[in-house]
């Protein structure tokens, strides 16, 4: 995985989102689900291009299922971006990049 | 916009026909470019619909079957080895009155001599406004994706087909139980389907029956049910509402160019790929409702290929020279 992706745990989930002091966009995903794949590279870009403005961080569903529970994730991929600890958008499903982008633009 | 030379060919799609004319065409040294289409957790996405199935069993080559994302992510490679270019993105604008025909993706202008239309067909929903409110919250467009949250519950499969059939037995490895719920008293899949699932004590059939209505504040609570025999209505408590009722063909961008049928599947020559237009090939489940399946996608994909390598010759042959036609977006 990319340097500047977090992976995010059950244990780290409160440190490193609810703490994090630059917004981050979570990635709710897992290895047999073939949409979350194929945003997996989109994710890396972002995250590269976006780095000091936006964190991204992967929750593996299978790995963290209380988060994953507690957030109500029902399909995969979920991407919420939180911002001072807070949800602040939620996109269910796979997007294009642009499309990505265009709908967290305004909560960053 | 500067627009660079001509392709000779230009595949718009990336499942089994466009991969297969991809390959074919590469061999061909007609250096494709495949527009793949954007990430989406419906059928219609780079790969196609195969990209949301788990095991294929009837592609032929594969003993023991593989995986729908393996079988796509080895034909794109295999078209990649032979050169193919990819764009993982969706054509914007189209102009087929070349040719060459001229297309707008990611905001470039792309002109191809030839073009390959195998854009697919992707899965109807029911089309009720709390199916849409609660997509994401127990209704899903893929079972491979979603199975995971119904562990130990109930939930509903809608469909009678070969696909319904394939995500309700999928779903049994984590559902309780899966009611399946089919319009009509029998089912349209194949035979072998069939038996797997009227065998599977966890499937339990609701015939004669649609969905009225998707119940739940913020989550899929239940579902209000229709027998359409005795006009019955009744309430199923489930946890989760997954749709297999059909597929519609990716063809809204071509409307006012290429011939279709009503239902919106484009029509070819008998037996071969050509559409009404010149230049312009279509192949896979865009332009085929009766087969739609994996093997016969390729195979009119591979037509594809050889009709649009034979027409560019004889285009080229004939000393046919692209002329510069007006643009008409």
């Amino acid at each position: 995985m990319a340097e500047n992706i977090t992976t995010l745990t059950d244990t780290n989930f409160n440190e490193e989102v609810k703490g994090s002091d630059q917004p981050i966009l979570v990635d709710f995903w897992a290895e047999w689900c073939g949409p979350c794949k194929t945003i997996a590279p989109i994710l890396e870009e972002i995250a590269g291009e976006q780095a000091g403005k936006l964190r991204v961080g992967k929750l593996n569903v299978d790995d963290a299922p209380i988060t994953a529970q507690d957030f109500q994730v029902m399909s995969i991929p979920t991407l919420i971006l939180f911002k001072d600890g807070e949800v602040q958008a939620r996109v269910v499903g796979a997007r294009g990049k642009g499309q990505l982008l265009e709908e967290i633009a305004a909560f960053l | 916009m500067p627009v660079a030379e001509p392709r000779d060919v230009v595949i718009i799609g990336s499942g089994p026909a466009g991969l297969t004319a991809a390959i074919y065409t590469a061999r061909a040294n007609l250096h494709p470019l495949v527009i793949e289409g954007e990430p989406s957790s419906t059928s219609d996405q780079p790969g196609g619909q195969l990209m949301l199935t788990t095991e294929v069993e009837n592609y032929p080559g594969f003993i023991d079957g593989i995986m729908g994302p393996e079988l796509m992510g080895n034909m794109r490679a295999q078209a990649a080895r032979f050169g193919a270019e990819f764009r993982t993105c969706k054509v914007g604008k189209l102009d087929l009155s070349g040719p060459p025909h001229r297309l707008v993706a990611d905001d470039e202008e792309i002109e191809a001599r030839a073009v390959i239309v195998a854009t697919g067909a992707r899965a109807l929903m029911l089309d009720l406004a709390n199916e849409r409110r609660l997509m994401g919250y127990g209704v899903s467009t893929c079972a491979t994706c979603d199975g995971f949250f119904h562990r130990g519950h109930e939930i509903a499969v809608v469909g009678g087909g070969d696909s319904a059939l394939e995500e309700a037995l999928f779903l049994t490895k984590f559902a309780s139980k899966v009611h399946l719920i089919h319009r009509r008293s029998e089912l349209r899949a194949s035979k072998i389907m069939q038996e797997r699932a009227l065998k599977n004590e966890k499937i339990a059939f609701v015939w004669d029956t649609v969905v009225t209505d998707v119940l739940g504040e913020t989550a899929v609570e239940g579902l209000s049910l229709r027998n359409l025999v005795s006009s019955e209505e009744s309430a199923l408590a489930v946890h989760g509402l997954f749709v297999a009722i059909g597929h519609v063909p990716n063809t809204d961008l071509f409307k006012g160019w290429l011939d279709m049928e009503d239902t919106g599947y484009l029509l070819t020559q008998h037996g071969s790929t050509f559409t009404n237009i010149d230049g312009v090939f279509a192949a896979g489940d865009v332009q085929d409702h009766v087969y739609r399946q994996a093997v016969t996608a390729a195979g009119s994909g591979c037509m594809a290929a050889i009709d649009a390598e034979r027409w560019l010759e004889a285009s080229h042959s004939a000393g046919n020279p692209i002329v510069e036609t007006p643009r008409n977006w």
